[in-house]
């Protein structure tokens, strides 16, 4: 494809490095208990002949969850782990395709049911699949400038395909949690980040749409690919960085094959990216995403470890992460419930019960 | 559906505040500004725990009307740790798999949805088996 001049990276490219040092203070995952195989999905709409399915099975929400509700039990995972009290966060923002209501905001409702202050800021994001690392970038800037001490970034969905869809194998429930807070009660520094947007036609839903749409031929190379090696490579090359210099690295994951070859292509082994490959088990959560995978390798960090994470959000951009695990790391695992603790709360249903939970069959 | 009452009854709903008398500590919800044990006026802010226990229960099949989506589900009588006892929607359980005296958790959830798509959507407290015992 023709490369035009501002998708060439700037000579000093601007890393973002907040004059406070900031970093995540704390951190909590969320996935539904339900669980929908793709062979599931294959049976249905191929007779089971999905050719290489692209994921195990999904996490699907139960009829009583959405949006907010999943954002509320990450939100107090995350406070569990940070060691405040709900009222000294001074924003809650979260980032989602799936907001439950198309005017409403769902921060507000988080907010007074994880019981923090009115004098807030509150918001909703939207980025595809990266409105969940928008909000924490926005929270880097909030808390590194000293405006403010502590701020909620979340990023979870409950995606929906189209019946028969490609998608349908893997759109799943799920997301993440962080509290971005000043980096010497952190038990994550962030060292840096680094985004790359451009205006990529991969996948869209317009207003009123219950399903999304995909351009299938600007999916793979020209939107994942280039956005996520694009962000990746500019910041470990700003910051003298290979991917030998990091114990860790977590990429979106709409599918298992994607954040395998971006991996490959930026140099990172198997083993690296081995902890924080959730999608085949849990599907691709969309904000929630590189997210959740990351809530996957604090789980086990050491001090010191150092991880690279990156996101991908459709339309399309990147932002990517540098971070340090502290030693405050070891005694906050523990206080919440983890990530592969969720994964392995499952129950699996068929097509028939996913139809049912996900409205797709129409009543009236 | 009543807009107000439920602005009025969120926090409640939301997180499961009572009060505690400051006269001899009891533990009160829903909240009523008067303790059950002493008589005495009990105004002071609580927030419960969310964890407690099954002491009875039953299965809903045929649910009232906006809460017919979810059916069949059970309804329990749950025993907070505080001491109280409160009427609450069972979730993420099997009917099969319900017992007395099993651990549960509080957890915000959808309670209703106006149904048609277009009105509220009501979040309150359910309880979920207990994840883990921190
Ligand atoms: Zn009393």
């Amino acid at each position: 494809m023709e490369h035009n001049s501002n998708m060439t990276p700037p000579s000093s490219p601007s890393l973002l490095r907040p004059s406070r040092p900031v970093g995540f203070i704390g951190y909590g995952a969320y996935v539904p208990r339900y669980r929908l195989p793709a062979r599931e999905v294959a049976r249905v709409w191929t007779g089971g002949k999905g050719a290489g399915l692209p994921i195990k099975e999904k996490a699907v929400p139960g009829l009583d969850e959405d949006v907010i509700t999943m954002s509320i039990e990450a939100a107090k995972n995350a406070i569990a782990r940070a060691g405040i009290d709900a009222s000294e966060l001074r924003a809650i923002w979260v980032g989602s395709e799936s907001h439950p209501y198309a005017v409403k905001p769902t921060s507000t409702v988080v907010a007074e049911a994880i019981g923090a202050s009115a004098h807030i800021q509150a918001g909703d994001w939207e980025f595809a699949c990266k409105a969940g690392t928008e909000a924490i970038v926005a929270a880097m800037g909030f808390v590194g400038s000293g405006m403010a001490d502590y701020a909620l970034a979340i990023g979870m969905d409950t995606a929906q395909g189209k019946p028969g869809d490609a998608l349908e194998y893997t759109a799943a429930a799920g997301g993440a949690a962080y509290i971005v807070g000043p980096a010497e009660n952190a038990l994550t520094v962030i060292n840096a980040s680094y985004s790359y947007v451009t205006d990529t036609p991969d996948f869209w839903r317009r207003e009123y749409q219950k399903y999304p749409e995909h351009g299938v031929r600007f999916t793979g190379e020209p939107a994942y690919f280039h956005h996520i090696t694009s962000s990746s490579k500019t910041l470990m090359e700003a910051l003298g960085t290979t991917a030998k210099d990091y114990k860790w690295a977590v990429f979106h994951q709409p599918n298992t094959k994607f954040p395998q070859r971006a991996a490959q292509m930026l140099g990172f082994t198997p083993e690296q990216i081995a902890p924080g490959l959730l999608v085949p088990v849990i599907g691709n959560t969309y904000s929630g995403s590189s997210i959740i995978g990351l809530t996957a390798i604090l789980d086990i960090a050491q001090p010191g470890d150092r991880i690279l994470l990156a996101s991908f959000g459709s339309g399309a951009g990147s932002d990517a992460f540098d971070l340090t695990v502290t030693d405050k790391i070891l005694e906050r695992q523990g206080k919440a419930t983890k990530t592969q603790e969720y994964i392995a709360r499952r129950t699996e249903i068929d097509y028939a019960t996913y139809a049912r939970m996900r409205g797709k069959i129409t009543m009236k | 559906m009543e807009i107000p009452r439920h602005w009025r009854l969120k926090k409640q709903r939301y997180a499961l505040i009572g009060e505690v008398c400051p006269h001899c500590d009891a533990k009160i919800f829903p909240p009523r500004d008067v303790c059950p044990e002493c008589h005495r006026e009990a105004k002071d802010l609580f927030q419960f725990s969310g964890k407690g226990e099954i002491y009875s229960y039953t299965t809903i099949y045929e649910a009232p009307s906006g809460f017919d989506s979810n059916a069949p589900y059970t309804v329990a009588l749950v025993k907070l740790s505080e001491g109280p006892m409160i009427t609450a929607q069972l979730t993420d359980v099997d009917a099969a798999q319900v017992q007395i005296g099993m651990p549960v958790e509080m957890v915000t959830r959808k309670m209703r949805d106006d149904g048609d798509e277009r009105g509220m959507i009501v979040y309150g407290y359910k309880f979920r088996p207990t994840l883990n015992h921190i």
